[in-house]
């Protein structure tokens, strides 16, 4: 199979401080984000010839990869804006990793940043979510992008006998991953009874069920191996990518309990040649508690169904059998829209660099990331390696 | 009902969805080519891709395949009305569609209840399909 499994390497990684940032635009997050990750790779901006971004929900701009590219100063050869929501994370990597195995581009910047909580007001940013479903269809019934999320995880409750306390014990475990993050959003400890007592938001979620509403950016710099095997950092490859996308509106899904990352990430396993057995650690999108639960079948880490009681007998947490979000996740860390899923990957290659200071997973070699959006309408996998060669 | 709520913007593929609607039916697209049965509106079968969709009248009857309670409001056009239950709704025929439970307390509702549509007027020539229990 044609690939470029191996063939590209993240090469840094830079996060602006998260949580309340006020004053500071969308445009800065990118920027400085950027601006970090290129002195982690020991890159200068002039060699930067490509460059990623997402739509930001509080800056207006129509060519965002384009305005991010004027502030740096930079004049990049390849840009795009990726728009596939909550997916764009991985895709975007992917995206990067096709453009510089096809030559259209040497060092490509992958970046996101936007201040939903200091930008916008928590009411605005909820009305720009329920103005993303569907004019006709889906907004005049009042429903929130969170309710799509939750009609998903109430029927894999009546399904497979999933519990809200398993539910809770996905947001107690990430909360305790990012007491080992510095500059983490949200790091008081955390109980499941306080997740289960916080007010009902869209049922079976509760507020501590969802994802924060935060500032910040991310970015990663992206390059071939070969020159990857000449800069300062301890190259990250890519190993494998999939994607899947199976509907826009949740009523048009064939099954909202199995989802298109069963199809993206059997695409990333099969390009990178390893199993679900292999990973030593993983980012998962966790803008809601019962996401991680569904996604831990759906990426093969469990059988179907088998989700819940798989977090409750602690296998994600760290020194479990695959631990997840070792960051904190958008439950706990940082969500600031669509940079949330980027902050996963970030993690994950300081995992595969020996670098996580204080939630490092031992001999970490394989790790997996994976975003989604919509109410899994679209689905992103990458894994990333120590090796070009799993 | 409070003032302000997205109304739905109708165009070409769903102004005979709307107007069915409006006189107290539920229009469901059947394809003449390959017998789809599909929700929502569109100008082509989502199956086969024929142009040769027929309107019919679906039965109104269904049964709930998944619901979520909204305690909080998306804006505040819809502070009046929480909590509310949307409901994913499985119709007879098939497909499914969002809606809303009316006269339901949200702690009787379970999935696989049975449901049956009521038309919502909630301007001129404009009601939404809601649902309410029917078990």
């Amino acid at each position: 199979m044609r690939s470029y499994a191996g063939q590209v390497a993240i090469v840094g990684v830079g996060e602006t401080p998260v949580g309340k940032v006020p004053g500071r635009s969308a445009l800065w997050f990118n920027a400085e984000a950027t601006r970090l990750a290129l002195a982690d790779a020991g890159i200068d901006k002039q060699q930067v010839d490509g460059l990623l971004t997402c739509p930001s929900f509080v800056a207006p701009f129509h060519r965002m990869s384009v305005a991010v590219s004027e502030y740096l100063g930079i004049q990049p050869t390849f840009s795009n804006t990726v728009n596939v929501s909550g997916a764009s994370a991985a895709a975007s990597v992917s995206l990067a990793a096709a453009a510089i195995h096809a030559g259209l581009a040497e060092t490509v910047v992958v970046c996101c940043g936007d201040n939903m909580l200091s930008g916008m007001t928590r009411d605005l940013a909820v009305k720009a979510l329920i103005e993303s479903r569907d004019p006709q269809y889906e907004a005049p019934f009042g429903l929130l992008v969170a309710t799509t999320f939750a009609l998903t995880a109430q029927r894999h409750m009546a399904e497979y006998g999933t519990t809200r306390e398993q539910l809770a014990r996905v947001a107690v475990i990430t909360r305790e991953h990012a007491r080992r993050k510095p500059g983490a959003h949200m790091t008081a400890p955390l109980t499941v009874g306080d997740v289960l007592a916080s007010k009902p938001i869209t049922t079976p979620y509760h507020m501590l069920d969802c994802a924060l509403v935060s500032d910040g950016g991310a970015a990663l710099v992206l390059t071939t191996a070969e020159r990857a095997r000449d800069l300062r950092r301890k190259p990250v490859y890519l190993l494998g990518a999939g994607e899947s996308y199976t509907q826009e509106h949740i009523f048009c899904a064939e099954s909202i309990t199995t989802t298109g990352a069963r199809i993206s990430s059997g695409k990333a396993y099969a390009m990178a040649g390893v199993g679900p057995g292999d990973i030593d650690v993983a980012g998962i999108y966790d803008c809601f508690t019962g996401t991680v639960i569904m996604m831990l079948e759906d990426l093969g880490f469990c059988r179907k169904g088998e989700g819940g009681p798989f977090v409750e007998a602690g296998h994600i947490t760290l020194g479990g059998r695959i631990p997840i979000n070792t960051h904190g996740g958008m439950l706990s860390y940082a969500h600031p829209g669509l940079p949330g899923g980027f902050f996963h990957i970030v993690e994950m290659a300081l995992q595969l660099r020996g670098e996580a200071d204080g939630r490092q997973v031992d001999g970490a070699e394989l790790a997996l990331c994976h975003s989604l959006g919509g109410g899994f309408a679209t689905n992103a996998t990458i894994i990333l390696g120590t090796e070009p060669r799993a | 009902m409070s003032a302000g709520k997205p109304l739905p913007r109708i165009d070409d593929d769903t102004r005979a969805y709307w107007a069915g609607l409006a006189r107290g039916e539920l229009l469901l697209q059947h394809c003449r080519d390959c017998g789809y049965v599909q929700f929502y509106q569109r100008a082509l079968c989502g199956r086969c891709l024929g142009a040769g969709l027929e309107h019919r009248p679906a039965s109104g009857r269904g049964t709930i395949y998944s619901f979520s309670t909204v305690y909080r409001p998306p804006s505040p056009e819809f502070k009046d009305d929480v909590p509310y239950t949307v409901v994913l709704v499985e119709l007879a025929e098939g497909p499914r569609m969002i809606s809303t439970l009316v006269d339901a307390a949200p702690e009787t509702v379970g999935l696989g209840q049975a449901v049956e549509i009521v038309f919502d007027t909630i301007a001129p020539e404009v009601a939404l399909p809601r649902f309410r229990r029917a078990d």
